[in-house]
């Protein structure tokens, strides 16, 4: 099974650095664990929303706009896509990532076929 | 048809219902599938029981015909993963061993109680695959229409297929945290049934032997663990006191003034041997033997609260929710006086500040001290904090009666 991880945290949340830096360590061990495991195809961190535009073609015409796609609390920070044998092991996956100490992680499998 | 036979294969359907879907998911890995092909395999026993008398193993007659069934079904079908089912089907054993139904039956209750589903979801899933209720049962006994149930067990079934939720008995690791998790959905379903006032449906009322029968299986499918067994001795301590709990009024009647006769005492004789059988405890395990102890007790005067005081005291240390230390403070109050039972309460003010009990207790406790007029404040509290009709007026007798 094939899942995208969206990883989700507050960008408002200004960590001390020192937790900061742990939160970086954490997140990397975790990516190595992981890809030495097989589940972890790809992933990456992405830039914060004020650095996101979005993009509709209505009747033809194409609308550029800044911002995200929706507002909310959380923002997508980063994603992953993991193979996993089901669900139970996506979930210790994500169980494992350092933002889910404070942040939100969701879970969407791949639509095939 | 005769009214022995019709006992005897509704007694077959209750039995048997979990069983057959349970093995034709995992040899299928299609539950509506397995719920359709187990339907027409019942009806087949109806039409042919009556004459041909009951098989010998009627689970094995039932799963046999629902899988060649299923075989039917999916040779018809023309996809790919049909066809993929279908060999599946071919090399199963066609007689499957008993442990391995039963195994099904236990991956059937995990995979239904997967945290992963909507709470509602998981009872209403458990009660349609494992218990057998149709659609408009499970809706009735929750108050939604039909169709919105409906739709909520075909979302469930869907998640199940599409986010990869497995079809198994967890492993030892996530095995403590997900038992705890299908106890809690039996807990609430028989809450659901036990909550429904005297003259409510039913169905709605049955929910409580359903979570019962269940519980019972949970605890005969997992010999080595005690919760399953704890839960369903509560049940059944609870359970007995369902014909002494409201009165012809339709009011609730307190533990302390229930008519003990109208207690059912095979109930209570099963709760009490379930409980003798096990060697470690949980918090269900001591919930059970606190409810024993009210269930065993000849009068209400008779109550061993020394006993249930000690109960309580290792169900904090397990579970030291304020809830359960303000229940403990209650029965120290009744074993060892008030003043020792409101200290204790006291330590739990803060967490339940804006729960009636908490100063209904308070209350009750400073009234039993001789200080009226704190006690009074107390019940003034209380009667701002709850809405219910019956406890408003029980604590207003008592503030006029300072």
């Amino acid at each position: 099974m094939k899942y995208l991880l969206l990883v989700c945290a507050d960008e408002a949340i200004e960590l001390p650095a020192e937790e900061s830096a742990a939160l970086q360590r954490d997140a990397l061990a975790w990516m190595k664990e992981m890809d030495d495991r097989g589940v972890r195809v790809r992933g990456h961190r992405l830039r914060d929303v004020s650095d996101a535009t979005t993009v509709r073609v209505r009747n033809g015409e194409m609308l550029v706009a800044d911002g995200p796609f929706a507002e909310t609390k959380e923002q997508i920070a980063g994603f992953d896509i993991l193979e996993c044998a089901d669900l139970d092991e996506a979930l210790e996956v994500a169980g494992k990532h350092p933002v889910a100490r404070y942040g939100t992680l969701e879970l969407r499998p791949f639509r095939l076929g | 048809m005769t009214a022995d036979l019709d006992a005897a294969l509704a007694a077959v359907f209750r039995a048997e219902w979990g069983r057959v879907v349970a093995t034709l998911i995992r040899m299928t890995g299609d539950w509506d599938l397995a719920e359709e092909c187990a339907q027409d395999a019942f009806v087949a026993a109806l039409r042919r029981w009556p004459d041909d008398g009951l098989p010998r193993s009627p689970g094995a007659w039932l799963t046999s015909v629902a899988r060649n069934r299923a075989l039917d079904r999916l040779r018809r079908s023309s996809n790919e993963a049909a066809k993929l089912a279908q060999v599946a089907l071919f090399s199963g054993d066609s007689a499957t061993p008993e442990p391995e139904i039963e195994d099904d039956r236990l991956r059937l209750i995990f995979t239904c109680c997967h945290p992963a589903l909507p709470l509602e979801a998981r009872v209403a899933l458990t009660l349609r695959t494992l218990a057998g209720l149709t659609t408009a049962e499970i809706a009735r006994a929750f108050l939604v229409p039909e169709a919105t149930m409906a739709k909520r067990l075909v979302r469930a079934k869907h998640k199940i297929r599409n986010a990869g939720i497995p079809y198994r008995v967890p492993p030892a690791d996530l095995l403590p945290s997900r038992l705890d998790g299908a106890l809690a959905v039996l807990y609430l379903m028989f809450n659901e049934g036990y909550n429904a006032s005297a003259g409510a449906d039913l169905i709605r009322v049955g929910l409580c032997d359903e979570a019962i029968r269940l519980a019972g299986s949970l605890r005969r499918l997992m010999p080595g663990e005690s919760e399953p067994a704890g839960l369903l001795a509560l049940m059944l301590f609870h359970h007995s006191r369902r014909s002494a709990r409201i009165d012809a009024s339709g009011e609730l009647v307190t533990l302390e003034a229930q008519d003990r006769a109208l207690w059912d005492r095979d109930d209570i004789a099963r709760g009490v041997s379930v409980l003798e059988s096990l060697s470690s405890v949980g918090p269900y395990v001591l919930q059970a033997a606190i409810a024993a102890e009210h269930a065993t007790a000849p009068t209400a005067a008779d109550t061993d609260w020394t006993s249930i005081a000690t109960l309580y005291e290792k169900l904090v240390e397990i579970m030291p929710t304020p809830v359960v230390r303000l229940n403990r403070a209650v029965a120290v109050a009744m074993a060892s006086g008030p003043s020792l039972g409101l200290a204790l309460v006291d330590e739990v003010a803060a967490d339940l500040g804006g729960y009636y009990l908490l100063h209904a207790t308070r209350a009750d406790l400073l009234r039993r001290l001789g200080q009226r007029a704190d006690a009074a404040d107390s019940y003034r509290r209380a009667l701002e904090l709850t809405e219910s009709v019956a406890e408003r007026r029980f604590l207003s007798r008592r503030l006029a009666s300072l």
